[in-house]
């Protein structure tokens, strides 16, 4: 990583309680437009709190955060999606009923001007439209039709909600364990997706137990154990073994 | 008509021959649409008018379409509610209320205008659906329970009003533009342009949709079963301005037009239809109901729009108790509110819409509606009673419900 790029979102010391329990401490890294970073950890080594930190979700107790230079604090998740933020947590936020364009645009949907230029009628037929150019950038070819998400199979649907986040995402996309409960065929389609987000110049951190997944499609590999980062280096100084060994804290 | 193919190239479904597997694929995936309902429906016609002659006389049918109105209208009621995996158990006495309440304010002791009667009536209804909502959503409490306490609270407060007015537990209603809602007719001309107007309407954008998919190369609707359902459209126009424009006043009096009744669920349904499908407001209710957790973070103020459902809920309950009194010409402290809501979840799930939220239309409360009032009106008609008339409707809900969990199967997500 060459050091005059200006890191898309930064972290500084950022420090995180629950009552009496730390949940971070002093977590501090730099992320840079068009790289995956992968984010790594045992259960309870603070990924979770960390990506609320970065999502909005809650705040740090001290520390800064730093999204494309500025920095912020977020009142709400909003405030990070408007700072060009994307999160997909573990469960799909996808509404089952409803078609993919509708989906993709969910919460932002395109109107026709009514009347009064103010209550204005849904415009389908755009949203379908910029829905599928959307996804088709991120390589996603699902057929766009009557369609609704719930006729879809797991890794289709997961691969539209990540086009979703891609396609609204300024920044940065923060995907949650993204390829959890899918096959492996499915998981490919999904590790397709990411990349394709990255080449479009946005910044992924992928989140994920399924460590050969993580070493297959990250750029560098951010390692949190008891809430602290212990190694953040490029992905091709770790193995399986090593990985493994710098979660479980067995090797360093 | 199956001349005005619209370009199907490149679409492979788009085959007349395929019209069978699409039909086939559709059940499949837990989209059958209503045709199996239908063709139910017509079965039981047939068998009403083989064992009554007199079940399809323009008379009779007028009569079952007014009888299925209450059960149309407390149905979309209701399909607002269940498309968020909520219920509104008070919506029959809610109905009772707000015509119980334009009823006694157009009366000889008040003598309101019957408009501002029916604005009360409707507000009141409408406040007590708001009531509920902010119940639901404010301590957080399962519909089920906060509306079945409104369902016993509305009934009591029913009581209290109606026979306060020491007329005997019953009021008639002595003014002409409220009767007017059901015994009065649109002339036979307006019926006919009515009529017609509604079926090329709905038939254009049928086509005019169907082409513009299929010229974006979307999955599209063969030819053949695009002529079924504009065929199926103008018969059903057809038949309805014959049934309405016949005299069926009898020997003394002549009646002939569309009775207000029916042009008001005309209405209603063809509003609430439009905003679910046109509007933020009814594309956030499906997301809301098929995953709010996913509607919330889509930035969706979720609590507003469940409160606005149960507030349309109040309203359209109201709407069905005007044509409620206005039906049975007053109110009685004897209304049966219970059976009343329970018809109308019934009505809403035959005619497809899920009890868990995300999945209905408004439609599904006509199809629905048309089936109860049926079984009830032809039931009638070959004498079989209350007994007979409660155990079909039963039967014919549990094979709706059994029908919608196949299909539910079917499709790759389970909720």
């Amino acid at each position: 990583m060459s050091t005059e790029r200006e890191p898309i979102l930064e972290l500084r010391n950022i420090n995180k309680s629950y009552g009496s329990v730390k949940a971070l401490t002093d977590v501090s890294f730099k992320a840079y437009a068009g790289e995956v970073i992968g984010l790594v950890g045992d259960n309870g080594a603070g990924k979770s709190s960390l990506i609320k930190t970065i999502s909005g979700v809650h705040n740090a107790d001290s520390g800064e955060l730093f999204v494309d230079g500025i920095q912020r604090h977020w009142k709400s998740p909003h405030d990070s999606m408007a700072a060009g933020i994307e999160t997909l947590y573990q469960d799909s936020g996808l509404a089952p009923d409803l078609t993919i364009g509708s989906n993709i645009f969910l919460g932002r949907e395109l109107t026709r001007n009514g009347p009064l230029g103010k209550f204005g009628f849904l415009d389908q037929k755009s949203m379908e439209r910029q829905a599928l150019e959307e996804l088709e950038k991120v390589g996603i070819t699902v057929p766009l039709s009557k369609r609704t998400v719930s006729q879809l199979s797991g890794g289709q649907r997961q691969a539209v909600a990540i086009g979703r986040a891609a396609m609204w995402a300024k920044h940065v996309i923060i995907l949650d364990e993204p390829t959890n409960h899918l096959g492996a065929r499915q998981s490919l389609e999904v590790l397709k997706v990411i990349r394709a987000a990255r080449d479009q110049g946005l910044c992924v951190l992928f989140i994920s137990h399924t460590l050969p997944h993580v070493l297959e499609v990250t750029d560098r590999i951010i390692v949190m154990r008891l809430g602290k980062v212990v190694k953040d280096s490029l992905t091709s100084e770790y193995t399986v073994e090593s990985l493994l060994g710098t979660i479980t804290g067995l090797n360093t | 008509m199956s001349t005005e193919t619209p370009s199907d190239a490149g679409v492979a479904q788009s085959t007349n021959a395929g019209v069978l597997r699409l039909m086939i694929t559709r059940f499949r995936r837990g989209d059958s649409g209503m045709i199996p309902i239908v063709i139910g429906l017509v079965i039981l016609c047939i068998y009403f008018q083989v064992r009554s002659s007199s079940f399809l006389s323009v008379g009779n049918l007028t009569n079952l379409m007014i009888q299925a109105t209450i059960f149309i209208l407390l149905g979309i009621a209701e399909v607002w509610l269940l498309l968020l995996g909520e219920i509104d158990l008070s919506a029959g006495y809610n109905a009772g209320l707000g015509g119980g309440l334009a009823t006694i304010l157009v009366d000889q002791q008040f003598h309101w205008p019957w408009y501002l009667a029916i604005v009360a009536g409707l507000a009141a209804s409408t406040f007590f659906g708001a009531l509920w909502g902010m119940l639901v959503i404010g301590l957080r409490l399962p519909s089920f329970i906060v509306t079945l306490a409104g369902q016993l609270g509305l009934e009591g407060l029913l009581l209290w009003v109606v026979d306060s007015q020491g007329t005997g537990g019953s009021i008639s209603i002595t003014q002409p533009d409220l009767y007017n809602i059901v015994y009065g007719d649109l002339t036979p001309l307006f019926t006919i342009i009515l009529v017609v107007g509604t079926v090329a309407l709905l038939s254009f954008s049928l086509i005019r949709r169907n082409s513009s998919r299929a010229a974006r190369k979307l999955e599209s609707v063969p030819a053949l079963l695009m002529s079924i359902r504009i065929g199926g459209l103008v018969i059903a126009g057809g038949l309805l301005i014959l049934i309405f424009n016949t005299d069926r006043g009898g020997k003394f009096t002549s009646i002939r037009g569309m009775p207000f009744a029916i042009l008001i669920v005309g209405v209603v349904l063809g509003g609430c239809t439009f905003i679910m499908n046109k509007t933020k407001p009814g594309r956030y209710i499906y997301a809301i109901g098929g995953n709010a957790e996913a509607a919330r973070r889509a930035g969706i103020a979720v609590n507003r729009y469940r409160l606005m459902a149960f507030m349309m809920t109040g309203l359209i309950s109201g709407i069905a108790g005007l044509v409620y009194v206005s039906n049975l010409n007053g109110i009685s402290d004897g209304i049966n509110g219970g059976t009343l809501v329970l018809y109308a979840v019934a009505a809403a799930v035959i005619g497809g819409t899920s009890l868990f939220g995300g999945r209905g239309k408004m439609v599904h409360a006509l199809i629905g509606g048309f089936v109860i009032a049926t079984i009830y009106n032809g039931m009638a008609l070959i004498q079989l009673g209350a007994p007979q008339q409660y155990i079909a409707t039963a039967l014919v809900l549990l094979a709706a419900v059994t029908i919608d969990s196949l299909a539910r199967r079917g499709s790759t997500l389970v909720h």
